[in-house]
């Protein structure tokens, strides 16, 4: 049984029939051609999916395609100007926070989230609001320094 | 006057020049296996066994094939070449072969439209089992001589005794790898009865070697590619799902794709050894070593996988980066029905390395030495012996200079900080600042480089010169580690040429670059594009009378003498290499001989701050200093070092695969935790730079070395705060209450 919904990703309305049981995680990657956001667990536990979802950063594994009707998507596919890169994906690059990049959509969103809400956040902070996204490789210390190179420039 | 100094290039070596995936990892347009796809594909599922050993009595595939959109369904009947496979040894059947050998073992592989069909189709095949009893105790499988090998070193006189003896009992549990990227494999059948396979791996000229004798095809016929990889840390050393896929898509002629989902990636792979060690290490008075004696077992569950050389390295590092003259080791890696164990980060010497660092804990405090002072004395230089192996240490090995240099890092603020974010547990428990205690501890491991034991090691690459830049060609594989970055700064500097692109090759292309894996890459793969971008300038300097090479072409004294036009009007000139590290021999009938082909060492000091009330720990920081022998990239390098002490964090105080009568009780990332933002300790980094005698510039493999001794010192940390003996990783918070 599908379920037909309309919803804007990355600026764009797309129309998309979805399975009652399907996640918008697997609508993204495997119906809307948008496989930048990555999946590692469908349990909500590791951030790889992220997206913003009507404004708020979200596991696309845990949000059920069916109920994401009428939503605002943004993936990592719509973070950045055209060619122009994100300065969080530009400052990532320049820190080397880089390794597999598997977790790293996920930070870029997440991350960009971060700073949209607060462009100044603390130390803590930035762990507090990183800490739902899993890295194997870095040790987050790269990904630290890259927030913390972004945000103590007085931006 | 014209030298030959290094060409002052950008992006050479010693910079910390960024990856060229950098770009497509950060806007998302990476492929990584998962991500391929082709229209019309199908998807691939796998059934498994549900007991750790058990009978498959009957086995009906009828409900699955009758459903609409399933394509195939495949068991060990359907296995048309050699029914096994292995690395090592080929003693796995490729789908189950009437028994069960451990919980999660492939029974039948199915392929269909879609992923949820694939999965319903396979659930809906029938299985009858007879379940048998699982042996699941290593110590029992070692009495019944169930093993797949046993060690002995036998180095001095067994007779031998210091004043001073220090005995343990030490266990490491199950770590998993937990790559963030899952197990995938993409199959393209191309018409003529073999294919293209995409598959997640760590060295694919030894899958590819398998995967033909099971599907009985020629090599040409099966073209195996590197594909995007979400890490990897050893789990990918072995075959998961890469004959599956590809017989899936010889059977149906269609393409396949197949996915791993988390609690499937868990049990699809091989883990970590748990191990059990007992140690006695005895010294004289002034804490020299006179002797150590061990005897080490590593369950390497139902298969073997790597667990010959797994043994192997627990054995020769069991006395680490230390002199002795006298050992005495026994050690044996057991066949039992719990999940097959492999290659993990360290492979062997993070168990062994556990066991003689607290060994050496327990002598300095029954000595009445300093930590790092007794390690100090006893540290392990070129031109002495191997404790274990006998060999002579040659190249770099500066044991003293990581101790000196971790010591004068120095030590933060002894208060505990007052943000309860800061706290053990967090905001959410309930650690009060007067209840926690902070505890300092040590640790120092030593790694072989590479493949030991008289293998024959060897990476080929190929550099090229076309009129658009320097190519690369390799099938070494890129898992995260940086391998494509630092390929392209040893051409550059080599040849002095700005633009150098990597380009990966298929099994059918160019040969075997051995594994990503045992810290060998840089050394080797960068070996073989050293000495290929080499001889490349040698050959066309002196063709074209030249004495510099340049982005436009060859000049002479400062004067271009050819374009890189000219210099390929031919077609594009190349060199090929097949590098090889120095000879190594397998060890006699005492362990003995020149086994291994060099080593690195590091050292680690911990804080950590401890509620031992509650039994929560929160690292503070994980100081190292780290033998790299020459930086090649420092960023890199730091990057290896902060995410390797993060996973040896994690198996001090909180990784566990839970195995209870073979089964995994935990198989999910809620389950089973990995360290998080919140968690992540400090570290500041040493690096020590003291050129080997082989590898590109006098680099050295590293990436190892923070995962090994970084899990000792935390634990010496965590007993420096509570007096506890923690002979067990991970600590749990039971072992601190002592309850
Ligand atoms: S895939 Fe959604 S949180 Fe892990
Ligand atoms: S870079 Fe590999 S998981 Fe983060």
């Amino acid at each position: 049984m599908t379920v037909p919904i309309v919803i804007t990703v990355n600026g764009e309305r797309r129309s998309v029939d979805v399975a009652g049981s399907e996640s918008l995680l697997h609508t993204l990657r495997n119906d809307l051609g948008l496989p930048g956001t990555k999946d590692a667990c469908e349990q909500g536990e590791c951030g790889s999916c992220t997206v913003i979802f009507d404004g708020a950063a979200v596991c696309s594994c845990l949000v059920m395609a069916a109920d994401a009707d009428g939503a605002t998507v943004t993936t990592v596919e719509g973070i950045g100007e055209g060619a122009q890169l994100h300065p969080l994906q530009e400052v990532m690059l320049a820190e080397g926070a880089v390794q597999c990049g598997f977790c790293t959509p996920g930070f870029i969103v997440t991350g960009v989230h971060l700073l949209e809400t607060n462009s100044h956040p603390t130390e803590p902070e930035i762990r507090e609001a990183l800490s739902g996204n899993i890295c194997r490789c870095t040790g987050y210390g790269a990904i630290l320094r890259a927030f913390t190179a972004l945000t103590s420039e007085g931006a | 006057m014209t030298t030959r100094t290094l060409p002052r290039v950008r992006g050479g070596i010693g910079t910390s020049v960024g990856r060229p995936d950098g770009e497509p990892k950060v806007t998302g347009n990476f492929a990584f296996a998962s991500d391929l796809s082709s229209p019309g594909m199908l998807w691939g599922a796998t059934l498994r066994s549900p007991h750790a050993h058990a009978t498959l009595t009957e086995l009906d595939i009828g409900p699955a094939l009758a459903m609409v959109g399933v394509h195939a369904v495949l068991t060990q009947d359907d296995v048309v070449g050699s029914p096994m496979f292995g690395q090592v040894e080929q003693d796995q059947p490729v789908l189950c072969d009437g028994t069960a050998r451990y919980w999660g073992e492939p029974v039948a592989v199915v392929a269909a439209d879609d992923e949820e069909t694939a999965r319903r189709a396979a659930a809906a095949i029938v299985a009858v089992w007879e379940p048998l009893d699982p042996l699941d105790d290593p110590e029992r499988a070692a009495e019944i001589g169930s093993t797949f090998r046993e060690m002995r070193i036998r180095r001095g006189d067994e007779t031998a005794e210091g004043s001073v003896v220090v005995e343990g009992f030490y266990e490491t549990a199950t770590q998993d790898q937990a790559p963030l990227g899952p197990e995938a494999g993409f199959a393209i059948p191309d018409g003529e009865g073999g294919l293209d396979l995409y598959i997640t791996s760590q060295w694919v000229h030894v899958d590819h070697r398998q995967i033909i004798a099971c599907l009985d095809l020629e090599p040409d016929q099966v073209r195996c590619h590197p594909a995007g990889i979400g890490g990897a840390f050893g789990s990918r050393e072995d075959i998961s799902l890469h004959i599956h896929v590809a017989m899936l898509a010889l059977a149906t002629g269609r393409s396949v794709k197949m996915v791993y989902d988390r609690s499937e990636s868990f049990v699809g792979h091989v883990k970590r050894h748990p191990s059990r060690m007992w140690y006695r290490h005895e010294a004289d008075e002034d804490g020299n070593l006179v002797k150590v004696t061990a005897r080490l077992i590593l369950d390497g569950g139902a298969y073997a996988h790597t667990s010959p050389a797994v043994i192997a390295n627990a054995a020769f590092f069991s006395v680490g980066p230390y002199r002795c003259d006298n050992v005495v080791i026994d050690a044996v890696v057991v066949r039992t029905n719990n999940p097959p164990a492999g290659a993990m980060r360290g492979f062997g010497v993070v168990q062994a390395c556990f066991a003689s660092e607290s060994q050496m804990d327990s002598l300095a405090e029954a000595i009445g030495l300093a930590p790092l002072e007794l390690r100090r004395r006893n540290a392990l230089a070129p031109g002495d012996p191997f404790a274990t192996s006998g060999q002579v240490i040659q190249g770099s090995l500066p044991t003293v200079a990581v101790i000196d240099a971790l010591e004068s890092i120095p030590i933060p603020d002894p208060i505990p900080s007052d943000d309860p974010r800061l706290a053990p547990g967090g905001t959410g428990l309930t650690t009060p600042r007067s209840a926690v205690v902070r505890g300092v501890g040590y640790a120092v491991g030593l790694k072989n480089l590479a493949f030991s034991e008289g293998f024959d090691d060897f990476a080929e690459a190929r550099v090229v010169m076309t009129p658009a830049g320097i190519e690369i060609h390799t099938a070494a594989i890129e898992v995260g580690q940086g391998l494509v970055t630092v390929c392209q700064q040893i051409a550059r500097t080599v040849l002095g040429v700005d633009r150098v692109a990597v380009v990966w090759k298929d099994t059918s292309q160019i040969g075997s670059a051995g594994s990503t894996s045992a810290s060998r890459q840089t050394q080797m793969t960068g070996g073989a594009v050293h000495d290929a971008a080499v001889g490349l300038r040698d050959q066309i300097l002196s063709l074209h009378g030249g004495d510099e090479l340049r982005d436009d072409g060859v000049y002479k004294q400062g004067e271009l003498v050819a374009t890189v036009n000219e210099i390929c009007s031919d077609g594009p000139v190349e060199c090929h290499v097949r590098f090889r590290h120095p000879k190594t021999y397998p060890p006699d009938a005492d362990g003995q001989g020149e086994i291994h082909a060099g080593f690195v060492v590091a050292a680690h000091r911990a804080v950590v701050d401890v509620d031992p009330e509650l039994g929560l720990v929160r690292v503070v920081r994980v100081d190292t200093a780290q033998d790299v022998g020459r930086a090649l990239n420092p960023q890199a390098i730091v990057g290896q070092l902060e995410g390797g002490i993060m996973q040896g964090m994690g198996f001090a105080v909180m990784e566990e695969l839970v195995i209870d009568g073979g089964v995994i009780r935990n198989p999910t990332f809620t389950d089973y935790l990995i360290p998080t933002f919140l968690d992540a300790p400090d570290v500041e980094v040493r690096i020590i730079e003291e050129g080997d005698h082989w590898g590109p510039f006098g680099a050295k493999g590293i990436a190892e070395s923070p995962t090994i001794s970084s899990t000792p010192a935390i634990v010496a940390a965590i007993r420096a705060a509570t007096g506890r003996s923690l002979t067990r990783v991970p600590v749990l918070p039971t072992d601190i209450v002592g309850v």
